[in-house]
């Protein structure tokens, strides 16, 4: 009876310690996480201030003569039929037959 | 047997018998004694009593004092947030930011410090004024130390610094100087949307926090929303696009200062949906740091003014399109009927002429072509007063228009008391009645949607409450097809932009000076609908003074000012939009 109280104090205690430890862990976590979302708010702003309009205008314009990029204008879209897709490949002799039968069965569904 | 010795029995047998024997009453001796059992019983269960309440009392005492000790506690430990919260639960107490309709970043905060001085802490006050203003350009060392050495205890320095200032300042090394934590509004585009966005200032301030308020703008219009800690995580989305934004400023700055005006406004307005793609107004302002409101000269030429939906002017010819579209829809007239436009009309003292001399008579869809001050105010009078009064009511001409930002209540329409004949003829050909341009995009947007009024926002994918339809479909795609000839035809030729067939129309009006309207001052405005042939887009451009020095007379009219930056801009944001273009031919 006795030795069941000790060991269930000892146990107890143990348990307390442990939660604590914890805890300690768990502010510890809380306290990098928060810095981190700092860091990550400040990281934000930053890529907005570094690639805000005016600036990229300004960097366009520095190194036009590298990259001659110009505003996108009407005359850069052009239709899929304009563009200039790869020659399809010649069609071997053994292929024929391949066809004939594919044109043989569309008469067939005809 | 213990107990029976013990007993004490229940009657004293010893004196009865002695009383008995002597031939007394013995009734006597039996009641004394009954009275006498009777008083000790009495007294121990007042004794048991008295003992339980004690025990009661006591009890009830420990259970008073460990309370007691409880809330003392509780009142006296420093509040701590709960350790064992899940981390995603943790709320981030901050403003909302702002971002565009895809997402970029409009608005959003930034830590930083604040700078103040507890004097009773002050070491040598005198140097620290002298290195404070070193280090801040904007303070006086003299009236510094006159601080630190008056009755003040507390006194701010800086509400904001940058870190290299906070340095500079911690390099100063007096105990005194003291830096206090807050947050602070940092818009990382500068200019970019200044006057949709307004700006922020400080709220209550502390040493350990400051509250940040929006001062103008959709920041005070959605002040509580953006302050709202249950939706501090999430965004406020609004409708502006930045490129598009960035690229009409950028435009319409350089036509300002080409055209050598003083001042211009755009707005770029879906059709269907009313939302604002971008809306600017030049010259703005930095929303970072604010500038104060002007205490003399006019609000109307401070940067805080917003031309595009606080500037209230007479826009014009642009306004003609619309007394064309009501008698369209009332059946007055068709494209195709002539009117006699021989003039000028006389009205009293009063006389409306055309700009050119256009002939006797033009077909309605030349007159708008042609822009025929005559021909118009002609199918106004066929209209009549209160009809064209109607009309223009439910396009929203007559009220501001209820747009999501505090400076929209601004925008009030003038229109003269008694709307007369004369006025009828006059507000048919834009003037007389003073609107925004944004009134005007309200009204071309019904023309380009087919005959819906839209009701404009500045919030991304707010659907309409309900549409209401204003003109029929006919009627829209004949205004739009004169509109569309406009361009292709008549005063706005150099508003064409190949691919993406704007119509629109342009308008030229004399500014009101003092008593009569200026020879030399215009506002010039070209309303624009793109891509005519599946309008999504209006575009209204206004030019505050502009002059076109380049000729050997100066041009003022809209077709030789707003209107080439009006190309410039579709040219520019069309691409950006996503419109593909579609060439007629």
């Amino acid at each position: 009876m006795f030795g069941a109280v000790i060991g269930i104090a000892y146990w107890a205690y143990q348990e307390n310690i442990r939660t604590k430890q914890e805890l300690a862990v768990a502010e510890d976590l809380q306290t990098a996480i928060g810095a981190a979302r700092n860091r990550l708010s400040i990281l934000r702003a930053e890529w907005a201030y570094q690639n805000r309009p005016s600036r990229l205008q300004d960097l366009a314009d520095l190194n036009f003569e590298n990259l001659q990029l110009t505003p996108l204008r009407a005359e850069h879209f052009s239709r899929v039929d304009e563009v200039g897709f790869p020659a399809p490949p010649k069609i071997n002799l053994s292929d024929l037959e391949i066809v004939e039968i594919a044109q043989r069965g569309e008469n067939e569904n005809d | 047997m213990t107990d029976t010795s013990l007993r004490t029995p229940l009657r004293p047998l010893g004196q009865i018998l002695s009383a008995r024997a002597k031939g007394e009453d013995t009734r006597k001796i039996e009641r004394e004694n009954i009275k006498r059992r009777h008083d000790d019983t009495k007294e121990s269960t007042l004794m048991r009593a008295q003992g339980r309440l004690l025990v009661l009392g006591i009890m009830f005492l420990c259970l008073y004092f460990a309370i007691a000790l409880r809330i003392g506690l509780l009142a006296a430990s420093e509040p701590s947030e709960p350790k064992s919260q899940r981390a995603g639960a943790s709320i981030v107490a901050q403003r909302a930011d702002i971002v565009d309709r895809r997402g970029r970043i409009l608005a959003t905060n930034m830590d930083t410090h604040s700078l103040y001085v507890e004097t009773a802490h002050l070491v040598d006050p005198e140097g620290t004024a002298i290195a404070l203003a070193e280090v801040f350009d904007d303070l006086d060392a003299k009236s510094l130390f006159e601080d630190f050495t008056g009755k003040r205890k507390f006194l701010w320095i800086k509400r904001k610094m940058s870190p290299e200032q906070m340095q500079a300042a911690h390099d100063i090394g007096d105990p005194g100087l003291r830096f206090g934590p807050r947050e602070m509004r940092l818009y990382p585009n500068g200019h970019l949307a200044a006057h949709v966005l307004g700006g922020a200032s400080f709220g209550r301030e502390g040493v350990h926090a400051a509250e940040v308020v929006g001062v103008a703008g959709i920041e005070k219009t959605f002040d509580e929303r953006l302050r709202d800690p249950v939706q501090s995580g999430k965004p406020l989305q609004v409708s502006l696009d930045l490129s598009v934004q960035a690229a009409v400023e950028q435009v319409l700055h350089g036509g300002m200062k080409l055209l050598n005006a003083k001042g211009a406004a755009a707005i770029l307005m879906d059709v269907h949906s009313g939302e604002l793609i971008a809306l600017a107004s030049l010259p703005d302002f930095d929303p970072n740091n604010r500038p104060k409101p002007p205490s003399k000269g006019q609000a109307a030429d401070s940067p805080l003014f917003n031309r595009s939906i606080q500037g209230v002017y007479e826009l014009g010819s642009t306004f003609k399109i619309f007394a064309v579209a009501q008698a369209l829809e009332l059946g007055l007239v068709t494209p195709e009927t002539i009117v006699d436009i021989r003039g000028p009309i006389r009205w009293g003292k009063f006389k409306i002429s055309d700009y050119h001399n256009y002939g006797k008579e033009l077909s309605v869809s030349d007159i708008i072509v042609k822009s025929s001050n005559i021909g118009t105010a002609r199918i106004a009078t066929m209209i009549g007063s209160t009809a064209q009064q109607n009309f223009l009511g439910s396009l929203g001409f007559l009220e501001p228009i209820p747009l999501e930002m505090v400076e929209a209540s601004g925008g009030k329409p003038l229109v003269q008391d008694n709307w007369s004949d004369l006025s009828t003829m006059t507000i048919s050909y834009g003037h007389g009645l003073s609107a925004t341009p944004l009134h005007l995009a309200v009204g071309y947007a019904a023309i380009a949607n087919g005959g819906y009024k839209v009701t404009p926002t500045l919030l991304a994918d707010r659907s309409q409450a309900e549409r209401h339809r204003v003109l029929s479909d006919d009627t829209a795609a004949a205004s739009l097809k004169m509109l569309r000839s406009v361009v292709t035809k008549g005063t706005a030729s150099m508003g064409d932009v190949p691919g993406y067939a704007v119509a629109g129309k342009t308008g030229t009006a004399d500014k009101p000076g003092k008593g009569s309207y200026e020879t030399d001052k215009v506002i010039a405005t070209f309303a624009s609908i793109f891509p005519a042939y599946d309008p999504k887009y209006v575009l209204v451009v206004a030019l505050d003074e502009p002059e076109d020095r380049t000729g050997d007379q100066p041009r003022r009219t809209a077709g030789w000012t707003a209107v080439p930056v009006s190309a410039e801009i579709i040219r520019r944001i069309a691409p950006l939009l996503g419109l593909v273009p579609q060439f007629e031919n």
